[in-house]
């Protein structure tokens, strides 16, 4: 990048402000207490700093959630509280507290109770390994990608013991539906990942971010016939791994009344909301790091440009909510078996073959062979409708 | 494996077309929609279009139409009717009700108590000494208004009467809660009001042609 030495030093400064500002702290600290206390403190304030981050985010993004969903229905979202109605979450926050915790009599109280305690450990412990700016991951682990799928997995249990524990039969019809579709999207998910991991040869987080520079920072996955492919898969497979519409089966208000949560109030359910919406923000922030280059970019701090792509998938995701009605049960499993995932692993080729030929000649490559990929798996998938049965006596 | 066809020929597909696209045949059809997914983004679209409009659009254009209300309101309609109120012409002594009792009869729930005054000698005055209603009890019908003789009860547009009591004293309404100046009847009742005015004074030249007006009660 060709800058002016001061305005790229303001941007060096700007970029690690975060970062400088833990070293002062941690300076300051090595001159009173001994050393064991600043590596404890290191880890104290990371960990305070995604402890605080995870709730805040989750009560900011019901808020823009309900904001856009009201614009695209045509109506304000709240505006009540506070300017903007920045304030409600806070309302919310208040509300969720004072309420009655209800427990059904023959519920399993144990699980009943553990469940959704359970369901945010899995949804704090992914952000360890989101790179939120250069520099800026909180645990720079070598694999941090297969930590992130392992762990993103691991949802399904609470909410199976929430459905199992309420001992209500939509919340298990719930569960079930959840672990039927979360197993299923891991797949896809998975292997859609594949071509990424293959040309970044690592499995570390913050090493697929710098195999994504280049030119202007641009460099990204997504501009790759493989890469778009990829982040499309991907992103779908996020949306239906974090229950959002259109695959919001486990708790379809309208056919199983809430499924897993039906049972739970006040912050116990506060607390299955939270799960669900830092997940669909770790989600949306590894989707950006994966294809959409993570925190690179030109002239913008590095963690502006990490929030602002996340931010624009979470609007996707909100957007996708605003437009799509529920998918049936098997149109949702016939979506990951049948069209997913035998595209992931075409897709994988078509990274091998591009990664062999040069750029010009395999999108050329890759186009003919999705275009074709693409027709034969939907002339596959083309529901089959019985002939329509003539009575000939009926007359 | 009912989803893959057994048998793949053209004439399954013309009675998957048949089947789904009979409804809609009137509907202009573009090849590019008949591309899987693109039903998807279509709608993608017309959503985004709403977002984006809501933003700039007049409310009968297609935008936002919500009424904000403690800030925004609906004009009041004439026909609006809510609850029942008393009308007295000119000062709050010279109340149009006579105490006759009838609507206190008619009333379905009986949310209308109302005793007649007396005078010092015990002879009872046309007017009500004691006129009670129960907001809490009433249903809102209107029959008051229409069985009045008088022209003195009328249903008000009044409606932000909340009260956190319901029973004691919450929604009672005492005679010097109900009266309201025949002008305020005028004010949002004109149509009625108007018409009530008309009557009124079409009995009383009435009255004046005759010579000698019978006794009894005069309106």
């Amino acid at each position: 990048m060709n800058m002016p030495p001061l305005l790229r030093d303001i941007e060096f400064a700007v970029d690690l402000s975060f970062v400088n500002a833990k070293g002062w702290i941690l300076d300051l600290l090595s001159h009173i207490v001994p050393d064991w206390v600043v590596v404890f403190a290191s880890i104290v304030i990371s960990g305070v700093a995604i402890l605080v981050l995870g709730p805040v985010i989750m009560m900011y993004l019901t808020l823009l959630e309900r904001k856009l969903i009201g614009r695209i229905q045509n109506r304000y979202g709240p505006n009540r509280v506070g300017i903007w109605g920045l304030l409600q979450p806070i309302a919310d926050g208040i509300k969720m507290f004072t309420k009655e915790d209800i427990v059904p009599v023959y519920a399993d109280k144990v699980i009943h109770c553990l469940a959704p305690i359970v369901i945010v450990i899995p949804a704090l412990m992914v952000f360890l390994v989101v790179p939120f700016g250069e520099r800026m991951t909180a645990v720079n682990l070598n694999i941090g990608l297969l930590y992130f799928i392992a762990v993103s997995s691991i949802t399904t249990i609470p909410i199976f013991m929430g459905s199992w524990g309420s001992r209500n039969k939509y919340s298990l019809l719930g569960g079930m539906r959840t672990a039927a579709q979360m197993i299923s999207y891991e797949v896809p998910m998975t292997l859609s990942v594949v071509p990424v991991i293959m040309m970044s040869q690592s499995l570390s987080t913050n090493k697929i971010v710098l195999s994504q520079s280049g030119s202007y920072d641009m460099n990204w996955f997504i501009f790759t016939p493989w890469g778009i492919v990829g982040f499309i898969i991907f992103f779908l497979c996020a949306v239906a791994e974090c229950n959002r519409p259109p695959f919001d089966l486990p708790e379809a208000e309208s056919e199983i009344i809430a499924g897993f949560h039906t049972e739970y109030s006040g912050m116990k359910f506060a607390l299955f909301y939270m799960a669900e919406y830092m997940n669909a923000f770790t989600l949306c922030g590894i989707a950006a790091t994966l294809f959409l280059g993570g925190w690179q970019g030109p002239f913008l701090p590095s963690w502006i440009w990490f929030l602002g792509k996340t931010f624009v998938l979470i609007c996707v995701m909100i957007w996708f909510r605003g437009t799509f009605p529920r998918f049936r049960v098997d149109q949702l499993m016939g979506f990951a078996w049948k069209f997913l995932l035998p595209l992931t692993l075409i897709n994988i080729l078509v990274a091998g073959l591009c990664h062999f030929i040069s750029e010009k000649t395999g999108w050329i490559y890759s186009f003919i062979i999705f275009s074709i990929s693409f027709w034969v798996l939907v002339r596959l998938n083309r529901p089959w409708m019985p002939e329509k049965r003539h009575y000939p006596l009926a007359n | 494996m009912t989803n893959f066809p057994s048998k793949r020929k053209s004439s399954g597909i013309k009675q998957w077309d048949h089947v789904y696209t009979s409804s809609v045949q009137n509907a202009p059809s573009h090849h590019w929609l008949k591309i899987f997914g693109a039903g998807a983004l279509k709608g993608m679209v017309v959503t985004l279009k709403n977002f984006v409009t809501s933003y700039f659009r007049k409310p009968d254009q297609g935008g936002i139409f919500t009424v904000q209300y403690p800030e925004e309101r609906y004009p009041e309609i004439e026909n609006y009717r809510n609850l029942p109120f008393l009308v007295y012409d000119g000062s709050p002594d010279k109340v149009r009700c006579v105490a006759c009792g009838i609507c206190e009869r008619e009333c379905p729930p009986k949310c209308i108590y109302i005793t007649m005054e007396t005078d010092v000698a015990g002879k009872p005055v046309r007017k009500p000494a004691v006129f009670d209603i129960d907001y809490a009890v009433c249903m809102n019908c209107g029959i008051c208004e229409e069985v009045c003789p008088f022209d003195s009860i009328f249903m008000d547009h009044v409606f932000e009467i909340a009260s956190p009591r319901r029973i004691d004293t919450g929604m009672i309404r005492h005679q010097e809660d109900l009266l309201k100046s025949s002008e305020y009847l005028q004010k949002i009742r004109p149509k009625t009001a108007t018409m009530i005015d008309e009557k009124k004074r079409a009995a009383e030249e009435k009255k004046k042609a005759v010579v000698k007006p019978p006794q009894g009660p005069t309106v």
